[in-house]
């Protein structure tokens, strides 16, 4: 195990906006919008990153993902709008180093030095970041332990898989101990091995108060990892906990599978509590607002009428079909 | 501006300079060539009794303007690696992201080009002065190099044409997209010292020590007007979004 870092002023995202008296707000952005030229890349974005959560912005390419995450690094510009993180303003220039200091930035392409050793890599930007030389050894040791790569420190980072320069990539994000992790795209082209080796990474980071704001068109990671997820085509479409924008879309639907569907036992349902609104063989699809609340009555009510229950379950749409609906404007 | 931070920079490019065959053979090979071709030039003059090293006095200083050359010449590689390299590692976008100011990063760049070429340059310097020494001192009676017109080409000429170049090249390469054009442009910078060389020999100006304190004068004006203008010019935004 590799020594543990010490951290004098600990720096999670709670105690940064609890300096700047954010009420939990890390990151604010309000109608912030970019425009190259006539070509608008992202139009009138506002939402907002809770401290300790995992925000996702999820978006086919090409979608403005990646200027979103260069605007609030302070790497370009904005054409209008306003954002701040940790109550710094994006694009003050005052501001713009306090801004740098409290982020880590995982760009879509990883950028190391391929003619350096991983811990040569890190180590240069644990200077750039002011890191005093022994907390820099230490958070070197741990992260690349952390990430199954300190065996290897001392090989070319030229010489490694696409799976260990992304570790050595989001090592180098964490170095100076940010309050806010950028990754864009921090899993594309990953095997699934090493995409879930940096899943899990990410989910220690969040245990350890670290606020995340995750780029990805990976539906699939958004759900199991995200607190909430934006959906950003050009303009942010749906902003929410990946159940809310299931719900959005779909509504709260329970699906009843009984061991017979029989005349009867419809009818007496048209007297009950709740009317199926879909039948497909023996399974009946119910609308409910209130499912802790109705589900019961709606079994109740099955049994009643002769009904043997074998199967009760939600139904929702998939972030899938919540994601193409939004981007394609599907109803 | 936070200086250890540059020389972080620059040591940092040492270290990739290091495993760059290219960059460190056209660090040796360079003014390792001069100091052997033009020994072996004058060598060849007084072997064939066409002139004495007495009389070749004027031509020995002049020659030590090819180091001056040298400079400019060796910087050009490793100066338009500074920012076209990076990016083209796609390794800007991460160090853009860290506190860093563009003076400090800039100024990084330039001691990363300027230290190795006048290192090189002056070891080949040596190795020249060293050889024509030993072959002209039985003929002089005494040890021509090191004199104050080689001293002034050496220790102020040659380190800040040095730098000028290296300026005018992280300028470049921070204008253009890849090393190779940043290398052609950059390469330019030759020219103005081949062209002054050229009339030190045609006799339009002297290239005595005077001479080139006052274009020492110059170039260094000219340092700093590049500096702050490479400063001024540098644009994270632009090098991000419009590089390809």
């Amino acid at each position: 195990m590799g020594r543990p870092v010490r951290r004098t002023a600990p720096n999670t995202a709670a105690a940064f906006a609890a300096r700047r008296g954010l009420e939990g707000r890390l990151i604010e952005a309000e109608n912030l919008t970019r425009k190259f030229g006539d070509l608008t890349a992202v139009d009138d974005l506002s939402f907002r990153v809770n401290d300790g959560e995992i925000f996702g912005l999820l978006g086919p390419n090409g979608a403005g993902k990646t200027t979103v995450v260069r605007m609030l690094a302070c790497l370009i510009s904005k054409s209008s709008g306003s954002a701040r993180i940790g109550g710094l303003e994006v694009g003050r220039p005052a501001d713009a180093m306090g801004i740098r200091k409290s982020i880590g930035l995982v760009p879509d392409n990883v950028g190391l030095y391929e003619d350096l050793s991983a811990y040569r890599n890190l180590d240069f930007f644990g200077k750039l970041y002011e890191c005093p030389p022994a907390a820099r050894a230490a958070a070197i040791e741990r992260f690349l332990r952390m990430l199954g790569v300190w065996e290897k420190r001392d090989l070319l980072v030229g010489t490694f898989s696409k799976g260990m320069k992304q570790k050595i990539a989001i090592a180098r994000a964490l170095i100076h101990d940010p309050s806010v992790l950028f990754l864009d795209e921090p899993t594309a082209n990953l095997d699934p091995e090493a995409s879930k080796t940096v899943r899990d990474f990410i989910l220690e980071l969040k245990k350890e108060g670290k606020t995340i704001f995750l780029n990805t068109h990976n539906l699939d990671e958004a759900q199991r990892i995200c607190d909430r997820i934006g959906i950003l085509n050009t303009r942010l479409l749906a902003v929410g906990s990946p159940t809310e924008l299931e719900e959005a879309v779909g509504g709260r639907k329970v699906v009843v599978q009984l061991e017979e569907v029989t005349d009867h036992i419809l009818a007496a349902l048209k007297e009950g509590p709740a009317r199926p609104v879909v039948r497909e063989g023996n399974r009946l699809i119910f609308d409910v607002v209130d499912p802790e609340r109705e589900n019961p009555a709606i079994v109740e009510a099955l049994v009643r009428a002769g009904g043997r229950v074998q199967f009760v379950s939600r139904l929702s749409p998939t972030l899938e079909e919540v994601y193409l609906r939004h981007v394609r404007r599907l109803p | 501006m936070n200086l250890s931070k540059s020389w972080t920079i620059a040591q940092k490019d040492f270290s990739i300079f290091r495993r760059k065959r290219s960059i460190v053979y056209s660090l040796l090979a360079f003014p390792m060539g001069i100091a052997l071709g033009l020994s072996a030039v004058l060598w060849l003059v007084v072997h064939r009794g066409d002139a004495t090293y007495a009389q070749l006095g004027p031509l020995m200083d002049a020659f030590a303007f090819f180091f001056t050359i040298s400079t400019t010449t060796i910087s050009t590689s490793l100066a338009a690696y500074s920012i076209v390299g990076e990016k083209a590692e796609k390794s800007l976008e991460p160090l853009l992201a860290t506190p860093t100011t563009d003076g400090e990063i800039l100024l990084g760049k330039v001691i990363a080009a300027f230290l190795p070429t006048i290192v090189s340059t002056l070891m080949g310097a040596v190795v020249f002065m060293i050889i024509v020494d030993a072959l002209s001192r039985p003929d002089l009676g005494y040890f021509f190099y090191p004199n104050w017109t080689v001293a002034v080409f050496l220790l102020v000429a040659a380190p800040l044409a040095c730098l000028f170049s290296v300026e005018l090249n992280v300028l470049v390469s921070s204008r253009v997209t890849d090393v190779r054009t940043a290398q052609q442009f950059g390469g330019l910078i030759v020219l103005p010292f081949a062209g002054l060389y050229v009339a030190g020999e045609l006799q339009i100006i002297i290239l005595d020590s005077t001479t080139l304190l006052k274009i020492s004068a110059i170039l260094l004006l000219a340092d700093a007007v590049l500096f702050f203008l490479s400063r001024a010019t540098f644009q994270r935004e632009a090098i991000l979004t419009q590089w390809r």
